[in-house]
């Protein structure tokens, strides 16, 4: 009836697992009953679990980045203690147990951290910056996001239930197949990567389509903003990469469940083959993560500079070459199979070129910076600290890439070292900056200033403490994912790197404190106009946070930096343009499409792990089902009328005419 | 001051990297007429996820690839394609294309007949297709030759599965379609529909000739 599952798949002797478990189980049943209690759930079914409004998924996308980076810098936290303790002894963590939150800190940080936080960031904000309504297809936006959520569920849930992997992030085999992982938990890597992977090629194929085809009037390509351009690389990659993931995930589960042989030792099999696949995905992945992150950059730093971007062509150029050459550079992960000296030299030096477009990135950053008007806000402060942190994490990078040096530094601490200081520096600090510029315009206030910068601190001291140990560690020949050791010359720089952890933890709280501060003294932060930081795109032109159709209006785009050209002429002739004639508007209807299929969704995905056949059969009818009766539907969208049009933009008017009459800054 | 001088203004004197472009404002869809008809957004949504599904048969095109000499001591290709067999699941095939071609035709010219018509022939054509296979693989199977055979095996029934598996989806789809044709009559949404299943089927076509040159043709010889 259920298949492998039975009452010992939940971990009854393991303190730590059911103390965790139990916690969030309680923290979750709290706030549900706080939820139904307080009569909230309606509204959050009606206007957020429902909703297809790329504003309010975008927020949604995001807050599951939050939540999941916390969980994620849990397993850190964890891990750092580990080694911290276990130098000539066992520490406190079991190897099995040390080896599924490894395993589990780096899928779920790039999954189900950086991943919707990125795709939250562009959610929201690309649509915003085309000067357009809505995404292309809204609702398969929340069927996107929730099948991404269904995978986050799947991976937490193999905390109480169950195991997860005990492979690290990228199931290699032959470890990861039956017979060397009988249990459960690469079954639950697998599904929840699978189903969340769907979810993503869904994005990708949105965005891509938005931006090649929904931009306002006058928005030709080279008038885009750099995000909507690193977006629309990052989304090209997404179509193109993630079905290897789904293609390769696939032959290793078909090995597991069916006994076929595409990765086995035996029969023909080919273990490098998997290798090869997994980075053909895995290396375009972080330039995912990264081209959008340096598109938050472009928008923060030529905003506080107060400057156009420097170089715009120069930065599209880097940008699309960038989305070239990600894909030929996948063997640098692994230079150590054997492939023979020309294959790696090919690798090696396709990998140094990468670094040209980037560093013509950097210098265009610095150059917007020059010269500029510069605002030291707290995404400002974020933006620097990458610099710093990247170019350092860049070149250590360029270091990896020389095939002998490769062959020292593979899987050591080194290699552990870079890549955080590629995707943390990078990643991360990209999407605290996103997070804290776009806020107001979210929510209609800012967050908190001083909490924020004190966040940027904490994190940034923290992450060069941890991390610049591991470096050394590296140099000295640590290998990565170590459960105990017991070589004396490591065990200062391991204490040191667990004292950093102590930083990176309070800035985190920092970044909690910030935003209850912030919600709790909203009066204070309001953003009334809709334009907090004096920005210079499409986003800033409409009220914070904008209605449900964000230009009541299509805006004519007549150049770069389209809201700066009509805030520049506003402040110049000191009056706002003419009230348009308001015509209605249609907008497409809220739906729970995407929600009921995730749920059937994660019927299935957990009925495969745990080989409940006809609890699979249930899922995929009622996804089947679900998609029939949304098809079905005659009514698509609901109409605005001109009077309701008219009323919310009239409002924004007027307090964006009193900002314009009190408007004390440097007259054009 | 116009708007074009606010780009020239002093910050940025010599335009460093700042361009224009003539304008071209009747030109939905490419940038500077606005957002493009729905329509046209659906079907190039559709062409991206088709790219997407292709990039993932690529996937498995090159599994092929690489095991197909993996034969582990078992059964080679050359022993155990039936070229005639093949030829007949392509000719279904192809001219399923064809008469999805013609429901398209009826479509456009909203003549509700043929459109069933061809779409039934299309059912049982992609149908035909589909058993032929089936029983091609119940063949190997009872041959010894199942997919865990060996890595060459395990390549082959996947890659052409996972073909057959689409086939399947599409006929679920055309059904499905046919339905809501009959339910909804020609709407602007069902239409922009039936062009994405056309696409779909159109595309399962061309990976199929991908695969019965790849595999069959090319694993066939000795």
């Amino acid at each position: 009836m259920f298949g492998k599952l039975t009452w010992s798949a939940i971990p009854l002797d393991q303190p730590i697992p059911l103390v965790a478990g139990a916690t969030v189980g309680l923290v979750i049943v709290g706030v549900l009953g706080w939820l139904i209690l307080a009569g909230h759930l309606p509204y959050l079914w009606r206007e957020w679990i429902t909703s297809v409004d790329h504003k309010r998924i975008g927020v949604m996308y995001t807050l599951l980045g939050l939540v999941m980076l916390l969980r994620g810098l849990v397993d850190a936290i964890m891990m750092r203690a580990q080694q911290s303790i276990a130098f000539h002894s066992n520490g406190y963590l079991p190897p099995e147990h040390y080896d599924q939150i490894f395993s589990a800190h780096g899928t779920i940080m790039i999954f189900f951290g950086a991943m919707p936080f990125m795709i939250g960031l562009m959610n929201f904000v690309v649509p915003l910056q085309l000067g357009v309504r809505d995404v292309a297809f809204p609702t398969l936006n929340s069927v996107g996001f929730w099948l991404t959520a269904t995978g986050a569920l799947l991976v937490n849930l193999s905390l109480v239930i169950g195991e997860f992997a005990r492979t690290g992030w990228l199931p290699y085999p032959p470890l990861s197949q039956l017979q060397y992982s009988p249990g459960v938990g690469v079954d639950y890597y697998l599904w929840a990567i699978q189903i969340s992977g769907i979810g993503t090629l869904l994005t990708g194929i949105n965005l891509v389509t938005t931006i090649l085809k929904m931009r306002a009037p006058g928005m030709s390509y080279l008038r885009m903003p750099m995000f909507c351009w690193t977006a629309l690389a990052s989304n090209l990659l997404i179509v193109a990469a993630f079905p290897i993931l789904t293609a390769t995930l696939a032959m290793l589960t078909l090995d597991r469940y069916l006994g076929f042989h595409f990765f086995t030792n035996e029969a023909g099999g080919n273990v490098m083959m998997f290798v090869n696949l997994i980075w053909a995905w895995g290396h375009p992945e972080v330039y995912i993560l990264v081209l959008p992150a340096f598109g938050v950059f472009s928008e923060v730093i030529s905003t506080f500079s107060s400057k156009p971007l420097f170089g715009y062509r120069s930065m599209v150029i880097a940008t699309m070459s960038i989305c070239l050459i990600a894909f030929m550079v996948w063997l640098h992960h692994f230079f150590t199979m054997g492939a023979g000296g020309t294959v790696n030299a090919v690798f090696g030096i396709a990998t140094t070129i990468i670094a040209v477009p980037t560093g013509v990135k950097v210098y265009n950053w610095l150059f917007t910076m020059y010269g500029g008007r510069i605002r030291f806000t707290s995404p400002m402060l974020w933006s620097i600290g990458f610099m710093v942190t990247f170019v350092i994490g860049g070149m250590t990078g360029v270091l990896l890439a020389v095939p002998p040096v490769d062959f020292v530094l593979h899987n050591s601490l080194f290699l552990v070292a870079h890549f955080h200081n590629v995707i943390v520096g990078g990643v991360l600090f990209a999407a605290f900056a996103g997070y804290t510029f776009w806020f107001p315009k979210a929510f209609g206030f800012k967050l908190h200033e001083g909490w924020g910068k004190a966040a940027f601190w904490f994190t940034l001291i923290g992450f060069y403490a941890v991390f610049m140990p591991l470096y050394v560690l590296g140099l000295l020949g640590m290998t990565r994912r170590m459960q105990h050791y017991d070589v004396p010359q490591w065990r200062p720089w391991v204490l040191a790197a667990g004292i950093g952890m102590v930083a990176v933890v309070a800035g985190m709280i920092c970044q909690v404190i910030q935003l209850f501060v912030s919600v709790k003294r909203r009066p204070d932060l309001r953003d009334a106009t809709g334009d907090p930081w004096d920005g210079r795109n499409m986003e800033w032109a409409t009220s914070s946070p904008p209605p449900a159709f964000n230009f009541a209006v299509l805006p004519q785009v007549q150049g770069e930096e389209a809201y700066w050209a009509i805030k520049h002429r506003a402040r110049e002739q000191a009056s706002l343009r003419d009230l348009p004639d308001y015509e209605f508007i249609k907008m497409p209807r809220n739906s729970p499409t995407g929600f009921v299929c995730a749920f059937f969704a994660t019927l299935m995905g957990f009925a495969l792990i745990w080989h409940i056949w006809w609890m699979v059969a249930l899922g995929i009818v009622g996804a089947w089902v679900t998609f029939v009766v949304f098809a079905w539907r005659d009514i698509p969208d609901y109409i605005i009328p001109a009077a309701e049009v008219a009323r919310i933009d009239r409002a924004n008017h007027e307090v964006r005419l009193e900002a314009l009459a009190t408007y004390a800054g440097p007259r054009p | 001051m116009t708007t074009a001088d606010v780009f020239s203004a002093p910050r940025d004197p010599y335009k460093l990297g700042h361009g224009h472009e003539p304008s071209r404002p009747h030109a939905p869809g490419h940038g500077e007429g606005g957002p493009a008809p729905t329509r046209v957004i659906v079907g190039f949504g559709f062409w991206i996820f088709l790219l997407s599904d292709v990039v993932m048969f690529a996937g498995f095109f090159a599994a092929y690839a690489v095991l197909h000499g993996g034969t582990a001591g078992g059964p080679t290709g050359a022993q155990l394609f039936d070229l005639r067999n093949t030829a007949i699941e392509t000719a279904c095939l192809l001219l399923s294309s064809f008469t999805c071609g013609l429901a398209s035709a009826a479509v456009g010219a909203r003549r509700s007949t043929l459109f069933y018509f061809a779409m039934t022939t299309t059912f049982l054509l992609g149908a035909s297709f589909l058993a032929l296979e089936v029983r091609e693989f119940e063949g190997l199977v009872a041959r010894g030759a199942g997919p865990t055979r060996s890595a060459f095996l395990s390549a082959f029934f996947t890659v052409v599965g996972c073909h057959g598996l689409h086939v399947a989806v599409g006929l679920l789809w055309l059904l499905t379609m046919m339905a809501q044709v009959h339910a909804k009559g020609f709407r602007a949404d069902i239409l922009s529909r039936f062009l994405c299943f056309s696409l779909f089927w159109h595309a399962l076509g061309i990976i199929w000739v991908a695969l019965f040159t790849v595999v069959y043709l090319w694993g066939a010889q000795p």
